[in-house]
């Protein structure tokens, strides 16, 4: 999933400061389940911005609604109904959701009120680990299920860099080195031949070098 | 503000503080008045979200009373609930408001006295404290006026 944290509340005080109308959007998406933008979320967010707003003596209104799916059009269609009552959007998706918003209401003011992260899996209740970059050309297959890409600290494809100290990587001792893990995984699997295969220099390209990406699918498309 | 007298919600777990807190009664332990007792099958089940609207609804403290550490009924409802407290506490102090003005609190169900003392201390606590921001922006055009 893609995974987000909310911004600092000053941050987020400061952006809404000269409004006192504001739609708050959260997704029922990826931000749910790493709970940095669902329904609670915005519940919790809307309070604390209420809060704030008394304590300074200024009355603001809020209105909470979340999405199904923030970064889809028939999704984000829902707020017409809602928006021209705002003075300014709160989005608690991540960043695809805050520019769908500001892409279909064009004289909307939109705010984040979350950092977009990275694309992880759940280690553990409340522990996410980053898993995917997206690099356009997986190489899952070959290296035994572990991403070199999004694993090792610079991404190398062919083994680990002198910086591995005891299956740690040199960044950091809470951080696996990747090689070692598809090592060890390539030997539980009894399939270690395949470490000596080298992998050519990777095209970047499909991975955002060539500039932002997109997929069209002319069988889906109406 | 010498006459100030908090309103106070505790959110107390049905096993063991809202236990104590009859036992208070039974036993004749007196407990200020200003704690309003909101018993819950179990302070796992308190979220953040219902500390926040009391105190947006004019709360001058909110405390979770749970088990004995280690003694959840359910396990761990009382460490998820401290969690959830800190959250506010963290959210409180961000807005600049005083973190002091939530706690999480344990106790078992036989103690009585713990949770007069408790109830004691935390409204002295609040008192020290003063109203809620929220009613200090109500309170202060009157005082003015």
């Amino acid at each position: 999933m893609i995974t987000a944290e909310q911004k600092p509340m000053q941050e987020i005080i400061r952006y809404l400061a000269p409004y006192s109308k504001i739609l708050l959007v959260g997704c029922n998406e990826c931000v749910t389940v790493c709970a940095a933008g669902g329904r609670k979320e915005v519940g919790l967010l809307a309070s604390a911005l209420h809060l704030n707003s008394l304590k300074q003596g200024k009355t603001i209104d809020i209105k909470e609604i979340t999405l199904e799916r923030q970064c889809d059009p028939e999704y984000v269609e829902e707020l017409t109904a809602y928006i021209d009552g705002a003075d300014a959007v709160l989005s608690m998706a991540c960043g695809c959701g805050v520019q769908s918003i500001a892409t279909r209401f064009k004289e909307a003011h939109v705010y984040p009120a979350v950092n977009t992260k990275f694309m992880g899996a759940s280690l553990s209740q409340g522990v996410w680990a980053e898993r995917c970059q997206g690099c356009g050309d997986c190489m899952l297959g070959i290296t035994a299920g572990i991403c070199p890409v999004s694993r090792c600290s610079k991404s190398l494809l062919n083994g680990p860099c002198g910086g591995t100290s005891n299956g740690q990587c040199e960044i950091g001792p809470e951080t696996d080195c990747a090689w070692r893990l598809i090592w060890e995984r390539l030997k539980a699997l009894g399939i270690q031949e395949r470490y000596e295969e080298l992998n050519d220099a990777k095209d970047w390209r499909p991975a955002g070098g060539a500039g932002p990406r997109k997929i069209i699918r002319e069988d889906l498309a109406l | 503000m010498e006459n100030f007298e908090p309103e106070i919600v505790a959110f107390c777990c049905h096993y063991c503080a809202y236990t104590a807190a009859d036992m208070a009664g039974s036993k004749r332990i007196s407990y200020p008045s200003n704690v309003k007792i909101i018993r819950v099958p179990c302070t796992g089940k308190v979220d953040a979200i219902h500390i926040m609207k009391a105190l947006e609804r004019g709360a001058d403290g909110v405390y979770v009373a749970g088990c004995l550490e280690g003694d959840c009924h359910f396990k761990t409802g009382n460490t998820r609930a401290k969690q959830r407290v800190d959250r506010v506490k963290k959210i409180l102090g961000d807005l600049g408001w005083e973190p002091e003005r939530v706690a999480m609190i344990n106790m078992s169900a036989g103690m009585g006295e713990r949770f007069a003392k408790t109830a004691l201390e935390f409204t002295e606590q609040i008192k020290t404290l003063g109203p809620n921001p929220v009613r200090q922006a109500e309170i202060q055009p009157q005082t003015m006026g």
